[in-house]
């Protein structure tokens, strides 16, 4: 048994210590917000929190994150810059397909909560693992903007 | 357990049990009758688009699937609009499977989503249906107050007598709408009364989107379903011989291992508790495979074959004149030969898909484009009734054509896997991102060899377009016998709106074996780069200025043409100096009755370039959501502008080299331009915006990179030229 500290709270998983904590997430404690993308850390739709950092969970075996605090997409919300950066996804319609913006809203709430007012530099520093291919990136860059914006 | 996702689930499977019968409750409006006697399949009538609860609820059924491109919003703000509700009562549900009910008219009959056809097909269908439930709560106010319905005014989900200070909001008037005959006809609304249309009403889809909650079929779980994991074949047309699943089936959590056939595709699943259970153990298993009839060609040599074939005569799409004595007697001639590889969608989703199959009927969770289809093809694979086979439609993590598959593909295999498995238990199959790249159904290779003639005063007086490649259409057999000529091999080139006396557009349609399937703008994802590349050479060869020359060619007969280019020559300042370290491309083209016209912005840097804004101008008749409509224009050219930096999927030997986005990349965050987006004004029907912008961008770059560099690009990836933008 793996105990999990998700968004504040306890789940006792019996997971084979390597599997992902993607899958775990998404097939053993049903919280599918965080999404499959390539399993290889390439496209950033598992970026969950650990700790506060973006993480790809699609290569983060379940046992590299028992005791670590993980905040995912279903979570975010709560705290001030994760609520900016989703009010910020609705206002700029950034959302298209949809599928990988869980994914993007992680990774921008993280840049968030250390830079305060991101360059666009910083901006694809921080956002370039993230693949979107409804290509909704000028949107993305804009409700970051926004959500940076709103939270000064 | 998330509470929330099982509930979502759970809700979802109640209204399968309960089927139609939830709609006899409501307040249901087809134009042509309607659930008033307690039958449930009475409530889906034609022209089911409208549902009005009690509680003030309006949801409209939408026929077409939600895949990005913002089809839930647009179809119910065309509803909303003649209905006059509030946009915040609106809800969107996806429709079931009907091609008489939801048959798509512009490639019908059969229900389906593509070729940027959804607004452009339901726009009078769902005006009046909208229209028609507006005037249904009219008449039951107007009997209730006892007043003239013409004193009546709808306005944001309240029905008004203002004479009399009396005012009900739809969900009052549900009980005694319902029973009212339904009007034949219906008057629409004059386009200066609309409200919505024309705006830019927040999706419907935003919020769900941004907080998790969207379900997508990967996100669908039932108590005691199982998910596949499989091993395809290596190579196209491989099958399985024999397998060895010792250890796989030893594996904790595994329920069963099983071979499994359908018409695209042989293979072996394992059947588990969960995804990474039954990929660690598919990964065990060792395949022996038949592959006497294995496709086993390169792509090399596959170009190298369509090389030769264009510089052959091919069979006759379009002729005017006769190019080949203007070549005679031309006093110049210009040549080129253009390449293209195999495409692979990449929607964000792997493709996956959930069924389930029970004693006598079958249930498939999907985000379905072609519904009817798939419908069918698992209906005879089952040996049911096609109504027996019953979709459940949920958003789609993208498709940009793949999920409209002319052989319904994964959901063949999922079926086949339930049905081989014996099992009665919901089955999702999930293909990992590497069996989602390598299963086939790309845009096909193409080569166009072109040549044009110039008299003595460089006028263009010949036009020679040779296309070679597989036939998307033919091999799809959809759509009846395959034709001489697939128009969509040739859409674009065949359909070129400039005016040269002597045009010839020719086509070779080849037969290769890997599987081909329309991808985000088909035809014209090669026939605008070859066409507007070469119009672009033309104009450098005679000295004249790319938007100049177009617009010379342009007769008034291509007033939309002429309107886009003018209006991104403007909008750009394309007659202005440009700022000094910049140099822009221009093209235009025609697709899905849109016209796109693009001017790509290349900063100079260092000893490369970078594309730093792209100005976009379209004509798509009258934009119901200018927003989505911008959306779409980015979308298209950052999908276009993937596929022409990186996008190649190769074979060699007949195995794709290709299978994730390292070896496949994609356009990320720090290669995406600026995008200004100018919609020419319009009250014209409504065209497609979905795929319009797509083909565009990829001319419009390398005629850019061709005045920057003086070397015109004449092969698609851009890095396989040795090409890389910053
Ligand atoms: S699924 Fe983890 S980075 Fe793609
Ligand atoms: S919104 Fe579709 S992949 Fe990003």
């Amino acid at each position: 048994m793996i105990t999990l500290d998700i968004n504040g709270k306890t789940f006792e998983t019996d997971a084979d210590p390597d599997t992902p904590l993607l899958w775990v997430l998404r097939d053993h404690l049903g919280l599918t917000g965080t999404k499959y993308g390539c399993g290889k850390a390439l496209c950033g739709a598992c970026t969950v929190h650990l700790n506060g950092q973006p993480v790809r969970s699609c290569v983060m075996p379940v046992s590299a994150a028992a005791n670590a605090k993980i905040t995912t997409i279903e979570a975010v919300g709560e705290s001030a810059v994760g609520k900016a950066v989703q009010d910020a996804w609705a206002a700029e319609s950034v959302a298209q397909c949809g599928y990988c913006q869980s994914g993007q809203i992680m990774s921008a709430t993280a840049l968030l909560m250390t830079n305060k007012s991101p360059t666009d530099e910083d901006i694809d520093a921080a956002m370039s693992g993230n693949v979107c291919r409804c290509a909704t990136y000028v949107r993305i860059r804009a409700a970051i903007k926004r959500a940076a914006n709103a939270l000064s | 357990m998330s509470n929330t996702t099982e509930q979502v689930v759970e809700v979802s499977r109640r209204d399968v049990l309960k089927g139609g019968a939830a709609l006899t409750v409501a307040f249901f409006l087809p134009a042509r009758g309607r659930a008033t006697d307690g039958n449930a399949d009475a409530a889906f009538a034609p022209n089911a688009f409208v549902r009005i609860t009690p509680d003030d609820v309006v949801t409209v059924y939408a026929k077409h699937l939600e895949m990005g491109q913002g089809v839930y919003t647009g179809l119910a703000t065309i509803v909303a609009e003649e209905l006059d509700a509030d946009w915040s009562q609106v809800r969107v549900e996806g429709a079931p499977a009907n091609a008489k009910l939801y048959n798509n008219s512009a490639f019908g009959p059969m229900q389906g989503t593509g070729g940027s056809t959804s607004i452009a097909n339901s726009w009078d269908q769902l005006r009046k249906a909208g229209a028609t439930a507006r005037a249904l709560l009219v008449t039951a106010a107007a009997q209730r107050w006892g007043v003239p319905a013409d004193e009546i005014t709808v306005s944001r989900g309240k029905v008004e007598h203002a004479a009399s200070k009396r005012s009900a909001r739809f969900g009052e008037l549900v009980a005694e709408a319902a029973k009212l005959p339904v009007p034949k006809d219906v008057k629409l609304k004059d386009p200066s009364q609309f409200t919505l249309i024309g705006k830019d009403t927040i999706r419907v889809d935003a919020r769900d989107k941004a907080n998790g909650t969207a379900m997508f079929t990967q996100d669908v779980r039932f108590p005691g379903m199982l998910t596949a994991a499989v091993v395809h074949p290596p190579r196209f047309g491989a099958k399985v011989k024999s397998f060895d699943a010792a250890k796989a089936r030893a594996v904790k959590g595994v329920k069963t291992v099983v071979a499994f056939e359908t018409p695209v595709r042989s293979g072996v699943a394992v059947l588990a508790t969960d995804f990474w259970t039954a990929k660690k153990a598919a990964e065990s298993i060792a395949v022996e495979w038949d592959e006497t009839n294995a496709f086993r060609r390169s792509s090399a040599d596959i170009l190298a074959e369509y090389r030769e074939l264009a510089k052959q005569p091919g069979r006759s799409a379009r002729s005017e004149g006769d190019v080949e004595q203007a070549f005679k007697s031309a006093a110049r001639v210009l040549e080129a030969v253009y390449e293209f590889p195999y495409l692979a969608h990449a929607s964000m989703e792997p493709l996956n898909c959930v069924v389930r199959i029970g004693a006598r009927e079958c249930e498939v969770w999907n985000g379905e484009q072609f519904q009817t289809v798939d419908q069918a093809s698992i209906a005879r694979l089952l040996g049911l009734p096609p109504s027996n086979v019953r979709l459940h439609q949920l958003y789609a993590g993208g498709s940009f054509g793949r999920r409209a598959n002319p052989k319904s593909d994964y959901l063949l295999e999922a079926v086949a896997i339930a049905k081989a498995a014996g099992v009665d238990v919901p089955v999702k199959l999930v293909w990992t991102r590497e069996q989602d790249t390598r299963a086939g159904f790309y845009r096909p290779i193409y080569v166009h060899a072109l040549k044009a003639g110039l008299d003595k005063d460089g006028n263009l007086i010949a036009w020679r377009h040779r296309i070679v490649g597989q036939s998307i259409m033919g091999e799809a057999a959809l759509f009846g016998p395959p034709q001489a000529i697939d128009t969509t091999s040739v859409e674009g080139a065949s359909t070129l709106p400039y005016s040269i006396p002597n045009l010839a557009v020719e086509l070779h349609t080849t037969k290769v074996g890997v599987p081909v399937q329309w991808w985000r703008s088909v035809g014209s994802t090669h026939t605008a780069f070859s066409t507007e590349c070469f119009l672009d050479e033309i104009a450098r060869a005679t000295g004249r200025d790319p938007y100049e020359f177009r617009r010379s060619l342009l007769s008034s007969k291509h007033s939309r043409h002429l309107a886009a280019l003018d209006l991104v020559a403007e909008k750009s300042g394309w007659k202005n100096a440009r700022p000094k370290d910049e140099v822009w491309g221009l093209a235009l083209h025609e697709s899905f009755n849109s016209v796109v016209a693009q001017v790509a912005q290349l900063k100079r840097l260092g000893d490369g370039f970078k594309l730093h804004k792209v100005v976009c101008a379209v004509d798509c008749g009258l934009a119901i959501n200018p927003n989505i409509v911008a959306m779409q224009m980015e979308s298209g050219i950052g999908y276009g502008l993937s596929a022409a930096l990186t996008g190649a999927i190769t074979l060699r030997d007949g195995v794709v080299e290709q299978g994730n986005f390292d070896d496949y990349p994609v356009l990320r965050m720090n290669q995406m331009p600026a995008v200004d987006v100018y919609i020419v004004p319009s009250q014209a029907n409504p065209t497609g915006v979905g795929e319009p912008a797509t083909p565009v961008i990829a001319p419009a770059l390398a005629n850019a990179l061709a005045t920057a560099t003086g070397k015109p690009v004449y092969a698609l990836p851009l890095s396989a030229q040795g090409i890389t933008l910053a």
